[in-house]
């Protein structure tokens, strides 16, 4: 084994430390927990652009914790799809931890370090192969993310949070469920085996390792805000602070992600009487989603809302596009992963900023005096605004016709060009009655009208422009979001095979159960 | 005892679901307990059921049981304990920060319009 593969426990191991170093060491000192948590993050980031070369020659490769061999140890695995995300994550996060570091980490003395522990998380559901360390790395990232939704306190955090706590506790029950399930019908957790072994399984206990790979789904679908399981997403993105939420557009990346994995790889084409279990409830329920993001947006009556909703919707489209289960779909719902992450990211950094100079109206979409610097951000929202409702030139244009291309063959095919097209016009419309709210109006009315009596609680008392520093992470993520453009051609052929590794279980097994990669003791 | 123990769980996750849709914090906490009670009875029965038998090698001992299933069960209580340390927490701070303990979000905190803290 190549001393440099060691890097591979890395995106794990870094910010579990560094989270440890910041309570331990620098609790007091907020100025140290910056530096210290921007260094790991940057350092985070070079793993990733590592890591994703080194997946890049199509090959996967299993690393064995304790040099236990496969099935009998964890392992890790890297291939191209784990790659691609723990590089979306790393610039996310680098993203936005330079965000909370302009001013939103004052509100608490543990943002950084719940932070690394989040990335941690999130990593570690990227990199693992074995069910049951799914669902171990799952509780990492959502307990974090807890303490990051009640970032900033206040009471309706907590009632939020409440929710979004009892809701993932009872997803993580139903992932014991499942991970029972699958274990007494399989003999194992290991990923690779399951997929080698699911074939395989006695006739009188297929239908329980079918209930077993249907519950995965239902928790995987919780996370990604597959309808009717998405409430709890606008309560909470609504309440949670801007970094807090900008990075939790990952999370819902998370569940997509586990869903590519358990249920178009290892429960896939080569798994028997268990094979795309998911199939026939994903697309109508996606569907679903897709009409309810939508009519939230047009309904919402704050600027935040409007976002997490819209992110609802964009998931809805994504979780189309994975339905299909095959090499087009899958391209179309990876290249739709990455772009609605970031434009989700950008369109909550956004909101903040817009937030921020309103003052005492804060989000609410009603007309409030104008803000400052009411060209630069307007213009930054309407540039976000369209790549997130799918309009030409932005990524999310590129994305949709994907999906569209892709579903041509599909039996929903009629169904998902209508809903799709249909729910982008309301989308827009949408888009376009907040901005104008926010920004057109105020100028017609001028500076005469006060806002009305303010809310109890706010954020903001006095207008106040974000820092330079707040401002270049925007950019940054439009600047990806561009790039998504203008590499539209080569992003799309390593995504395609992307989407050929993972349809290709088989593959996966073999490499995890490779003569070569056997440690030498047990042989 | 297989009787025993599959009406246990399903009595346990019943109780659990019914507390689960009150609408007060409380019950919603103590559902949650006792789902989590079932599935950890749950995961251990996953091994099969074995009585009087070592979950560890020993070359004297004829029959085993499967150890996995108990490391995954111990897994599981610490993580469920620590979850429901943190929402009980959360519940009391909600109460004591809002005046009650209901479930519903938008009583108290969030007003028309605006972004709440």
């Amino acid at each position: 084994m190549n001393p440099m593969d060691h890097l591979i426990i890395a995106p794990i191991l870094l910010p579990a430390f560094v989270a440890a170093f910041i309570v331990l060491a620098l609790r007091e000192n907020l100025r140290a927990q910056r530096i210290v948590s921007f260094v790991a993050t940057a350092g985070l980031l070079a793993v990733g652009v590592y890591l994703y070369a080194l997946a890049a020659d199509g090959q996967t490769r299993p690393y064995l914790l304790g040099n236990w061999p496969a099935p009998f140890g964890i392992i890790l695995v890297i291939d191209r799809l784990s790659a691609l995300m723990v590089l979306l994550t790393g610039f996310l996060a680098l993203v936005v931890v330079t965000y909370a570091s302009g001013g939103w980490d004052e509100k608490g003395k543990h943002f950084h370090a719940l932070f690394q522990f989040q990335l941690m998380g999130i990593m570690g559901a990227f990199l693992t192969g074995d069910a049951f360390n799914l669902f171990v790395f799952f509780e990492v990232m959502l307990i974090a993310s807890y303490g990051l939704m009640l970032h900033g306190g206040g009471p309706a955090r907590l009632k939020a949070g409440f929710h979004y706590v009892a809701i993932n506790l009872i997803g993580s029950t139903l992932f014991l469920f499942a991970v029972g399930l699958i274990y007494a019908t399989t003999g194992t957790l290991n990923m690779a085996d399951i997929a080698r072994r699911a074939s395989e399984v006695a006739a009188g206990d297929v239908a329980l390792l079918r209930v077993g790979a249907l519950l995965l789904f239902l928790v995987f679908a919780l996370k990604s805000s597959l309808a009717p399981l998405h409430w709890w997403l606008p309560t909470t993105y609504g309440a949670a602070s801007t970094p807090a939420v900008a990075i939790f557009a990952i999370m819902t990346k998370v569940g997509a992600y586990s869903i590519i994995r358990m249920n178009a790889m290892v429960f896939g084409g080569e798994a028997g009487p268990v094979a795309f279990v998911a199939e026939p409830w994903i697309i109508p329920a996606a569907l679903a989603t897709l009409v309810i993001g939508a009519l939230g947006v047009l309904a919402t009556r704050r600027l935040v809302d409007l976002v997490a909703f819209s992110v609802v919707w964009s998931m809805g489209s994504l979780l189309i596009a994975l339905g299909l289960f095959d090499v087009e779909g899958l391209t179309a719902a990876l290249y739709y992963a990455v772009h609605s992450t970031v434009a989700a990211a950008v369109l909550f950094l956004i909101a903040d900023m817009v937030t921020r100079r309103r003052g005492v109206s804060g989000d609410a979409l009603r007309t409030a005096p104008p803000i400052a610097n009411d060209a630069l951000v307007s213009g930054l929202f309407f540039v976000a605004a369209i790549a997130m409702a799918g309009l030409p030139p932005f990524s999310g244009f590129i994305g949709k016709l994907l999906i569209l291309d892709a579903a041509r063959a599909s039996a929903w095919g009629p169904w998902i060009w209508t809903l799709v097209l249909v729910t982008s016009l309301v989308v827009v419309i949408g888009f376009a009655r907040a901005g104008s709210t926010v920004f057109w109006k105020a100028q017609a009315v001028g500076g005469g009208l006060v806002a009305a009596a303010p809310p109890p609680e706010r954020e903001y008392d006095t207008p106040r422009a974000e820092t330079p520093m707040m401002r270049v992470c925007v950019y940054a993520l439009l600047a990806a979001v561009a790039l998504l453009v203008v590499f539209a051609g080569p992003v799309t052929e390593v995504l395609e095979a992307t989407a050929r590794q993972i349809l290709d279980p088989a593959g996966y097994v073999d490499a995890v159960f490779d003569p070569a990669v056997v440690p030498e003791w047990s042989r | 005892m297989e009787l025993l123990l599959a009406s246990g769980i399903g009595v346990l996750t019943a109780a659990g679901i019914y507390l689960v849709c009150r609408a007060q914090t409380f019950p919603v906490i103590i559902g949650l307990a006792f789902l989590t009670y079932a599935v950890n009875v749950f995961l251990f029965a996953m091994g099969r059921l074995a009585i009087d038998a070592p979950p560890i090698y020993d070359a004297a001992v004829k029959t085993y049981t499967d150890p996995l299933p108990q490391a995954l069960v111990l897994t599981a209580i610490v993580i469920s304990f620590g979850m429901t340390a943190l929402i009980v927490v959360l519940a009391l701070r909600g109460f004591l920060e809002s005046g009650d303990d209901g479930v519903q979000a938008n009583e108290g905190g969030e007003s028309e319009g605006g972004r709440t803290s």
